[in-house]
């Protein structure tokens, strides 16, 4: 277990150096929020050839609707804790192909097609501990823009600069390795040992 | 910015003056919203540090212990998780107070009050033509549960419910004949498929009979007694212990990163259930297990339960 602290724009070389149980914490301007809704739409003005408000390539993309409020006519986060990230395993593998984003956080892992696209395009996956929202808050220092508004407060495009937004815990990485597929099979393999408990017999 | 702007009701004015009892309920319902967003209840708060302190798992710990300073900064009044819920309501309503007419309208405006100057995550989305109101209400939004009791009293249990843990919870339609062991093998299995999705450690309510409404209904409900609760009819206490021990020997672990506590506690109740059918209902809440009570009495006097004025 290494710990990084990275400054975005990140570089596929970077991301690629980071493995399953890495911590990062990571500063910068180039942190984004995306849940459901973004992704489609990045997707959508992707094979519409138009340009999305912000550079994907090399950000920090993270799963998360935050709670936000507007303060003095600037906006600030409030509280903002990863959403599961397992509703996005629809479209997030595109999103990486077609936009590079190099650092996902989110929590409760992704399946099979994200953890490909990590391995062909140079990224990686962390969970951020689920809940923890007033904790994350503090490393997202400033709200630089309120993108597609339209999508609501927390499906909408959050631009950031984080300092130190961590700890962030690597569990899936680009070499094909995810905390989440080890922790599968490390529960079945206790399941007849459960099952022991409550009188199922396997 | 986020200090307690809301000015206490005295628990022991003189009450020469009648207060305004739509004013009183509503200032309540802000309180409790605002009270449930920012500070777990306290068995819940003991039972997360009780599992840091006898955690072995490393990540586990990390994770516990990013919870525990979570709920330190969150405390002043910062909602401690991002998604403050979908707005639910538990009333219990005396059949003698005073006041029935005022406590629907009180509740959402003050649903609406604290999701402006907590703040709240605006949680309430249109599921046909889209579109979030922007305030948590809406649509049958906020969802009350109605109770009628024998007293003069009106009880509010606020219980804002994440999305997270309420996508993994289930109703299972089981055949008699698989009994109990079924039941138990339903919640245990269910566990094991959304692993830490719901932001373990879980609390899990189960409830078996009835009806698949009724089954559910029970389930949700038994995720607001406390942690220390055990079942009085030993059958079911012994249920509740088997789940638990069981879910505990998965390994899943705090947000499913491996480690001891999967769940902080599992409470199981019943109804009677029809010949052919036996309906299980399994609720989940995540760690985040936020609810505050208070009891307002006919003549508006205001006791919170959960969150208590002193120390807060």
């Amino acid at each position: 277990m290494t710990e990084y602290h990275l400054t975005t724009p990140i570089t596929e070389e970077d991301a690629r150096k980071l493995k399953v149980g890495d911590i990062v914490y990571v500063s910068g301007e180039h942190v984004y929020t995306a849940r459901d809704e973004a992704h489609e739409r990045a997707l959508k003005m992707f094979e519409k050839g138009e340009k999305p408000p912000v550079d994907f390539e090399g950000s920090v993309v993270y799963h998360v609707g935050p709670v936000a409020w507007q303060k003095n006519g600037k906006w600030m986060i409030v509280s903002a804790g990863p959403t599961t990230s397992g509703r996005m395993e629809l479209f997030e593998d595109e999103f990486l192909r077609k936009y590079k984003a190099r650092i996902l956080v989110g929590k409760g892992g992704m399946g099979q097609k994200t953890l490909a696209a990590l391995k062909e395009v140079g990224a990686v996956y962390t969970s951020y501990t689920g809940g923890c929202g007033a904790l994350a808050a503090k490393g997202l220092k400033e709200v630089r823009a309120y993108e597609w508004q339209d999508l609501g407060m927390p499906e909408a495009l959050w631009v950031i600069t984080a300092e130190e937004f961590g700890p962030l815990l690597v569990t899936m990485d680009s070499h094909g390795n995810s905390m989440h597929d080890e922790m599968d099979a490390k529960v079945a393999a206790r399941k007849a040992e459960v099952y022991s408990k409550i009188g199922v017999k396997v | 910015m986020f200090g307690d702007k809301f000015v206490p009701i005295n628990n022991c004015s003189e009450a020469d003056q009648m207060e305004d009892p739509y004013q009183v309920i509503h200032d309540t319902t802000f309180r409790l919203l605002k009270k449930a967003a920012t500070v777990l209840p306290k068995d819940v708060e003991e039972a997360l540090k009780a599992a840091h302190e006898r955690e072995t798992n490393e990540t586990a710990k990390t994770q516990l212990s990013a919870i525990l300073t979570n709920m330190e900064i969150a405390e002043p009044g910062i909602p401690m998780c991002q998604d403050t819920g979908i707005m639910i309501f538990y009333i219990k309503v005396g059949d003698k107070f005073p006041f029935i007419g005022e406590i629907k309208n009180a509740l959402t405006e003050g649903t609406r009050k604290a999701t402006a100057e907590v703040p709240l995550r605006p949680n309430a989305v249109n599921p046909i033509v889209g579109g979030n109101s922007g305030d948590n209400t809406g649509v049958k939004i906020p969802w009350i549960n109605w109770e009628i009791v024998e007293g003069d009293s009106l009880e509010i249990t606020a219980f804002p419910k994440g999305g997270g843990s309420e996508n993994v919870c289930i109703v299972g339609m089981l055949k008699p004949g698989v009994g109990l062991t079924g039941v138990k093998k339903l919640v245990v299995d269910n566990a094991m498929k959304y692993m830490g999705a719901a932001c373990a450690p879980n609390i899990i309510g189960v409830g078996i009979g009835g009806g698949s409404d009724i089954a559910i209904k029970i389930a949700k409900q038994q995720l607001m007694r406390p942690l220390n609760d055990k079942h009085p009819e030993p059958e079911v206490a012994k249920i509740e212990e088997e789940i638990m021990e069981a879910i505990n020997t998965t390994g899943i672990g705090p947000m499913g990163l491996g480690g001891d506590t999967t769940v902080l506690g599992v409470k199981v109740d019943y109804a009677m259930r029809h010949p052919a059918s036996l309906p299980v209902g399994v609720a989940v809440q995540c760690w985040a297990a936020r609810q505050s009570k208070a009891i307002i009495s006919k003549d508006l006097k205001v006791t919170y339960v959960t969150h208590p004025l002193e120390g807060n």
